[in-house]
């Protein structure tokens, strides 16, 4: 073999396997990290408008550069490490929850002809990401050597062991109606169902689901781990800069993506009532934002909830409904 | 490619388990499993289990270790404790172990790989997924094992109720 073919092999090797998905999944991240970036301005703006306030409007028209002065504010401080921390497990905490929120957006099609790796069991892969993400949680909860980052901790490894159980029943019955793991493979088996979405026949699975990613992105109301009024901030308490940014991220990653799998999932996907020519996937980013706007919208009208009351509505509640549904559609599924 | 894979897990697996098992801090051995249990789905990725790759990381890393981490949390294990008792019999542990790697790899050295039983070749779980051909063989070939083995969760479910709830008796303050 002469380097000419050596050369033509490798250059091939490059553009059908890691090039295209390298580039792919830069720009997934790279848009990703924008939305982000203006998901925290759309927060603070919605919610300022449900509290009567302005919200955001200093730096630039109408507040709209605050986002990026956020970042520049956070690039520039200090990052500080408290003495008696254990060093690694402190640094790299919050890595491991950016990380596994990040990762799931590789397996998740945002049109049928997008989407970075297309895996026939990416539902699972979704899950098995979002139960890593707690490890991030919970190890800064414990290496802060802190209390209050320590019951932070303690209470997210609790809440999230137990919406994990109840998320992943709730998609049994997308899969069991799709007949599928493969995401790409759900969407279309929406697009040939009567309804158009699973929303409408899953309708419990979807409540569920619903329930259950707010618990799992440990958002208001279930936003024990890090309750402002009674741990300080809970597990990211020590934390300072970039650190302290990163955990800000992993959560509005963590937020987008189970909006994304909400929408693959149970709202049909890049499939809307009429096709808007030249964005494909347009119906799939309004979809998006609406969830967005959901996630933002309950936070802004309700209370947190107590913490055995959490518990004890994932547990009593939620899986009971989740199984029911598996029953339900299994029922249908057999006698149709 | 796939020798230096391979080559690369086994010597991360054999490395992070002793790590495991040889680390003082029981958080950072827990940390070191997690990677383990990482390179041992990618294993399972390179024999075209998928599937056994997914639910490892979802049972095993994502309950198991978590559990693992409230129990160490629980009774707050800063570092072990170093106790007199089982240091006597480290000779006897050496010998067993030595004993235990020499038999396992004269129990290797002849191993051959059995035939494919059913329709689980890697042509067949390319085509229609490693899930759906588990599911199958799970739920027709293997229905009473599979049926088996939730009974006996089942118990052990009810034996973790029966252990953690509180018996009240007529007359008992609560």
């Amino acid at each position: 073999m002469d380097a000419k073919t050596l050369y033509d092999a490798a250059d091939h090797f490059l553009l059908k396997y890691t090039g295209l998905s390298l580039i792919k999944g830069l720009v997934l991240v790279v848009i990703t990290l924008l939305h982000v970036a203006y998901a925290t301005y759309a927060e603070r703006k919605v919610i300022g408008r449900m509290q009567q306030r302005i919200g955001p409007n200093r730096v630039g028209p109408r507040g709209l550069l605050q986002p990026i002065a956020d970042v520049l504010k956070l690039l520039t401080k200090e990052d500080i490490t408290p003495d008696c921390v254990d060093r690694p497990v402190f640094m790299i905490a919050p890595f491991i929850s950016l990380v596994a929120g990040a990762t799931s957006l590789a397996v998740i099609p945002i049109w049928q002809n997008f989407v970075v790796a297309n895996v026939n069991c990416a539902l699972l892969v979704i899950l098995a990401l979002s139960s890593l993400s707690s490890f991030g949680v919970i190890l800064a909860g414990w290496g802060s050597n802190s209390r209050y980052s320590f019951l932070g901790g303690l209470r997210a490894s609790a809440q999230v062991i137990s919406y994990e159980i109840a998320m992943a029943l709730a998609l049994v019955g997308v899969m069991m109606l799709a007949g599928s793991l493969n995401l790409i493979d759900i969407v279309k088996a929406q697009i040939n169902s009567p309804f158009k979405m699973f929303a409408i026949p899953q309708i419990i699975g979807f409540f569920v689901f619903m329930v259950a990613a707010i618990a799992e992105t440990n958002r208001t109301p279930f936003d024990l781990p890090e309750a402002e009024s009674e741990l300080v901030a809970g597990y990211f308490v020590e934390y300072s800069a970039m650190r302290f940014a990163l955990f800000y991220l992993a959560e509005y990653f963590g937020m987008i993506v189970m909006s994304m799998v909400a929408v693959i999932c149970f709202l049909g996907g890049w499939y809307g009532p009429f096709p808007i020519p030249g964005i494909p996937f347009f119906w799939f980013l309004v979809k998006l934002y609406f969830l967005i706007f959901f996630y933002i919208w309950v936070r802004a009208t309700l209370p947190r909830y107590r913490y055995d009351q959490v518990m004890g509505l994932g547990w009593k509640i939620l899986i009971p409904l989740a199984l029911l549904n598996i029953v339900i559609t299994g029922l249908i599924k057999v006698l149709a | 490619m796939e020798t230096l894979v391979f080559l690369y897990l086994a010597i991360v697996l054999v490395v992070t388990s002793l790590l495991v098992v040889t680390n003082r801090n029981a958080v950072h051995a827990v940390l070191w499993m997690l990677v383990m249990f990482f390179h041992q789905a990618i294993l399972f990725l390179t024999l075209d289990a998928e599937f056994l790759a997914l639910v490892q990381i979802i049972v095993y890393a994502g309950a198991v270790l978590v559990l693992f981490l409230f129990v160490v949390y629980m009774i707050n294990l800063r570092t072990e404790l170093n106790i007199r008792n089982f240091h006597v019999f480290w000779p006897v542990a050496a010998t067993v172990s030595i004993v235990m790697g020499v038999l396992a790899v004269e129990a290797i050295k002849d191993f051959k790989a059995g035939p494919v039983v059913g329709d689980m070749t890697p042509e067949v779980i390319a085509k229609v997924g490693h899930a759906k051909v588990l599911g199958k063989a799970l739920f027709t070939q293997h229905i009473l094992s599979f049926e088996t083995a939730g009974v006996l969760l089942l118990v052990a479910v009810l034996g973790a109720v029966v252990l953690t709830r509180r018996i009240r008796f007529k007359g008992d303050e609560v």
